[in-house]
C-alpha cells in the first residue's frame, strides 16, 4: 500500500474538506503523482489560490504558498522563473482559476511556463457557500442563482488548448487509477500542463439539485455515468455526445518552454553579444 | 560635488539603477506611464546580470509575480502608476501579513481613474498608506530628486529586507521623468542589506517565530519545508483563528516598523528651528516649497520646510516641536488635500494653509505664494 505519511504533514490532520468531498480524492491521487516523479520535497512548491480546494497545501510536506484568490499563478510564475530548479505546481478551485484567477490562467498557457496545473473543478464556488462559478452547469441551481443557472460553461480543456497549454487532460474524482496517471503525466511535462478534475460538492451545489442527487454518492455515480473516454468519444455523434464530458489527454505537444526559453536569452548576453 | 562620473539622467533610470544596485534581481510590471521606463530599463539590465525581468498580464499579477520571487529569495521589485497601484492593494496586504519582503514603486500621475496619465500629481500619498484593506505596517519613501531615485529605492530594499515587509516608493511625473546630475555610487559606497535568514538544520518549524517587537526570520523556499498563508497565522505559519495569537500577531506586523522607528525615519529640515511659517512638503511640491521658503527668507519673513523623506510612518516626532512653534503652517501639496488631514492631527486647522493644485500642472512658488497670500487677506 502507497505510504502517504512521507508527504503528509500529519499533525495539520484532520483536513477541513466535508465527507464526501471530491478535493480529497484528488488530494491522494495528487500525492501518489507526485510520489511516483521522485523529487525532492525541498524542491517541490505547492501553490494554491483561496477556497476549499486552495486549503490542500497546508497539509503536505513541501513548501507549500497559500496566496489570495485567484492569484496562485501570479505568485507561482515568480516562482519558477525566479528559481527554475523548483517543480511548481498549482492546486486551485474552478472559480480561483478561471473566474477571478481567469487572465492569469490564459496567460500561463500562453507562456507555456513549467508548471502544473490541477483544476479542482466542483463547479461552485464550495468555500463561500454555493454560488455558481464559471463551470456551474446550465440550468443548476446555486446560492446566486435560485432560479437556475442562467451563464453557459468554460470548457476547461478548449480554453486551456486555446490559449497554448502544451499539456491538457481531464479526468474525474471517480476514475481515480486514470487520474493518478494525468497528474503525473502532467507533472512530468514540460511546459504549462493543465489538469481538468470533474468533482463535487454535495454540501453547497448537490443539495440544491433536488431532482438530480439525493446524496453525494449520486454526484459520483453522475460522474461513472457521464465520462465518456476520448477513444470512445472519436466514435459518437454530437447528438450522442449531449450533456457528456470526454476524460482522457486531450494534447500533448511540444513547444518552447518559458522559463527556458529566458535561461537561453541569459546565456546569449553572457556570450558577448551585448 | 564628490568626485566621478557624472552623467545626466532621468528620476525613473536612476531608481532602477538603485535596484540595481541594491541587488534587485528580480522585476515583475506592467506599462504604465509615467512609470514605465523602470520596467524597460529593467528588461535590458537584469538578464545581462543573470536576473529575471517579465512582464505579466496585469498589476495583480506583477506583484504576485514579485512576492512568489521574494520567497524564493530574490530581492525583487515592481514599478507602476496610481490605476495599477489600486490594482496591487490585495496582494500588498499579503506580503504585509506575510512577511515578504518587496520594493513597490508608484510614480504617481493625476487622478482619479485614467485620470491625467501624463501629468504629474501627489494622488496617492494616503492609499500608499490605508489603501489595502486591514491594520498594516506601511513605509512609504518620497524622493524629491534624482539622485533621491537611487537613493532612497536602495534604502527601500534595505528597509524591506530588514522589515521583511513591503516597501513603497512614491515618485511623481516631475520626478521621474526630469533628468540631473546623477553619478552612480561605487559598490560598497551605500549600504546595502540582505535579509537575515534563519539557521536551519532540517525543517524550520517556527519560521514566523519572532519576540514581539521584531520581523520574523523566514527560510527562502527550498531551504527547509514551511506553509505561507495569507490567512492569520501562528508562529508555525499554519492559519489560526486563536483570538490571542491574531491580536499580538496583527500588532506585531506593525510593532516591528515602529519599534526600530530610527532605522526608518528620514526627514529634511531647512530653517526649521525658528520657522514662524512652517511648510510641510514632499517630493517635488517640497522643491517649489523650497524656493519660497528662500524668497521669504530674502524678504526677512521666519521661513521652514519640514519634508518627510520616508513619508509613512509620518515623522510626528520630528514635526511636532516645529509645528507647536510655527505661527502658520503651509501645506503645498498636488492633491486635495492629503497631507492636509495628516498636519491638522496634530496642528489646531487655522494655524494650516493648504495649497493644493490638481489641474495637472507642476505647483510652482508663485503659486504657492499667491495662494498663502489670498490666505492672509
Ligand atoms: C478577492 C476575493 N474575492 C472573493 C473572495 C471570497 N471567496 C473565497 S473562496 C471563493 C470561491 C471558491 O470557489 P472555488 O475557487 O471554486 O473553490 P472551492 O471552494 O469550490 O474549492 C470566494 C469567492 C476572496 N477570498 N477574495
Ligand atoms: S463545501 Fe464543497 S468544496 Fe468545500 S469542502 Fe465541502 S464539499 Fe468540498
Amino acid at each position: 500500500m502507497f505510504d502517504y505519511s512521507t508527504y503528509l504533514r500529519s499533525a495539520k490532520l484532520p483536513h477541513i474538506w466535508c465527507p464526501g468531498c471530491g478535493h480529497g480524492i484528488i488530494f491522494k491521487s495528487l500525492l501518489r503523482a507526485m510520489a511516483k516523479t521522485g523529487w525532492n520535497k525541498d524542491e517541490i512548491v505547492l501553490v494554491s489560490g483561496i477556497g476549499c480546494a486552495s486549503r490542500l497545501p497546508g497539509y503536505v510536506d513541501c513548501n507549500t504558498l497559500h496566496t489570495a484568490h485567484g492569484r496562485a499563478l501570479a505568485f507561482a510564475t515568480g516562482v519558477k522563473l525566479s528559481q527554475p530548479k523548483f517543480h511548481v505546481i498549482v492546486v486551485s478551485g474552478d472559480g480561483d482559476s478561471l473566474a477571478i484567477g481567469g487572465n492569469h490562467f490564459i496567460h500561463a498557457c500562453r507562456r507555456n511556463i513549467d508548471i502544473t496545473l490541477v483544476v479542482f473543478n466542483n463547479g461552485i464556488y464550495g468555500m463561500t457557500g454555493g454560488q455558481y462559478s464559471p463551470t456551474t452547469p446550465y440550468g443548476d441551481k446555486a446560492a446566486t442563482a435560485p432560479y437556475g443557472n442562467v451563464e453557459p460553461q468554460f470548457d476547461v480543456v478548449e480554453l486551456a488548448k486555446g490559449c497554448g497549454a502544451t499539456f491538457v487532460a481531464r479526468g474525474t474524482s471517480f476514475h481515480v487509477p486514470q487520474l493518478d496517471d494525468y497528474i503525473y503525466k502532467a507533472l512530468m511535462h514540460k511546459g504549462f500542463s493543465v489538469v481538468d478534475v470533474v468533482e463535487a460538492c454535495y454540501t453547497t451545489h448537490g443539495r440544491k439539485q433536488k431532482t438530480k442527487y439525493k446524496n453525494n454518492l449520486d454526484m459520483m455515480k453522475w460522474q461513472r455515468d457521464n465520462a465518456v473516454p476520448l477513444s470512445k468519444a472519436q466514435t459518437m455523434s454530437a447528438e450522442e455526445l449531449k450533456g457528456k464530458f470526454v476524460t482522457g489527454i486531450h494534447h500533448e505537444t511540444e513547444r518552447r518552454e518559458f522559463v527556458e526559453n529566458y535561461q537561453a536569452l541569459i546565456d546569449s548576453l553572457k556570450g558577448g553579444k551585448k | 560635488m564628490k568626485e566621478g562620473k557624472y552623467t545626466f539622467v532621468q528620476g525613473n533610470i536612476a531608481c532602477a539603477e538603485g535596484a540595481l544596485y541594491a541587488g534587485c534581481s528580480f522585476f515583475g510590471g506592467y506599462p504604465i506611464t509615467p512609470s514605465t521606463e523602470i520596467a524597460e530599463f529593467m528588461s535590458e539590465k537584469l538578464p545581462l546580470r543573470g536576473g529575471k525581468f517579465i512582464q505579466m498580464e496585469d498589476e495583480i499579477a506583477s506583484i504576485g509575480s514579485i512576492i512568489g520571487a521574494a520567497l524564493s529569495g530574490a530581492k525583487s521589485m515592481t514599478s507602476t502608476s496610481g490605476p495599477g497601484f489600486s490594482l496591487m492593494q490585495e496582494l500588498i496586504g499579503y506580503a504585509c501579513i506575510a512577511e515578504v519582503p518587496c520594493v513597490i514603486v508608484n510614480v504617481m500621475r493625476g487622478g482619479p481613474s485614467t485620470g491625467l496619465p501624463t501629468s504629474p500629481a501627489q494622488s496617492d500619498l494616503l492609499q500608499a498608506k490605508w489603501g489595502t484593506h486591514g491594520d498594516h505596517p506601511t513605509i512609504a519613501l518620497v524622493p524629491n530628486s534624482v539622485e533621491e531615485m537611487f537613493t532612497e529605492t536602495v534604502r527601500a530594499f534595505n528597509l524591506a529586507e530588514y522589515f521583511r515587509t513591503p516597501v513603497i516608493i512614491l515618485g511623481d511625473e516631475i520626478i521621474g521623468h526630469m533628468r540631473e546630475k546623477f553619478r552612480l555610487p561605487e559598490p560598497g559606497e551605500l549600504e546595502v542589506i540582505d535579509r537575515k535568514l534563519p539557521d536551519v538544520d532540517g525543517l524550520c518549524r517556527l519560521p514566523y517565530r519572532a519576540d514581539g517587537k521584531h520581523p520574523a526570520c523566514l527560510p527562502n523556499f527550498g531551504a527547509s519545508r514551511f506553509h505561507v498563508t495569507g490567512l492569520n497565522h501562528d508562529e508555525s505559519g499554519f492559519p489560526t483563528m486563536d483570538p490571542s495569537i491574531v491580536q499580538e500577531s496583527n500588532s506585531r506586523i506593525i510593532d516591528k516598523i515602529y519599534h526600530q522607528r530610527e532605522l526608518i525615519d528620514k526627514v529634511e529640515t531647512k530653517y526649521c528651528e525658528d520657522a514662524e511659517m512652517l511648510f510641510l512638503a514632499v517630493g517635488s511640491a517640497a522643491r517649489a516649497a523650497e524656493e519660497v521658503v528662500e524668497e521669504y527668507r530674502r524678504k526677512g519673513i521666519k521661513a521652514g520646510l519640514f519634508r518627510p523623506v520616508t513619508l509613512w510612518p509620518f515623522p510626528k516626532k520630528q514635526f511636532i516641536p516645529y509645528a507647536e512653534k510655527a505661527k502658520k503652517i503651509i501645506v503645498p501639496e498636488m492633491n486635495l488635500g492629503q497631507l492636509r488631514t495628516v498636519v491638522e492631527r496634530f496642528a489646531r486647522s487655522e494655524k494650516v494653509i493648504p495649497v493644493n493644485l490638481v489641474n495637472g500642472e507642476p505647483l510652482d512658488p508663485e503659486f504657492i505664494m499667491s495662494t498663502i497670500e489670498k490666505c492672509s487677506k
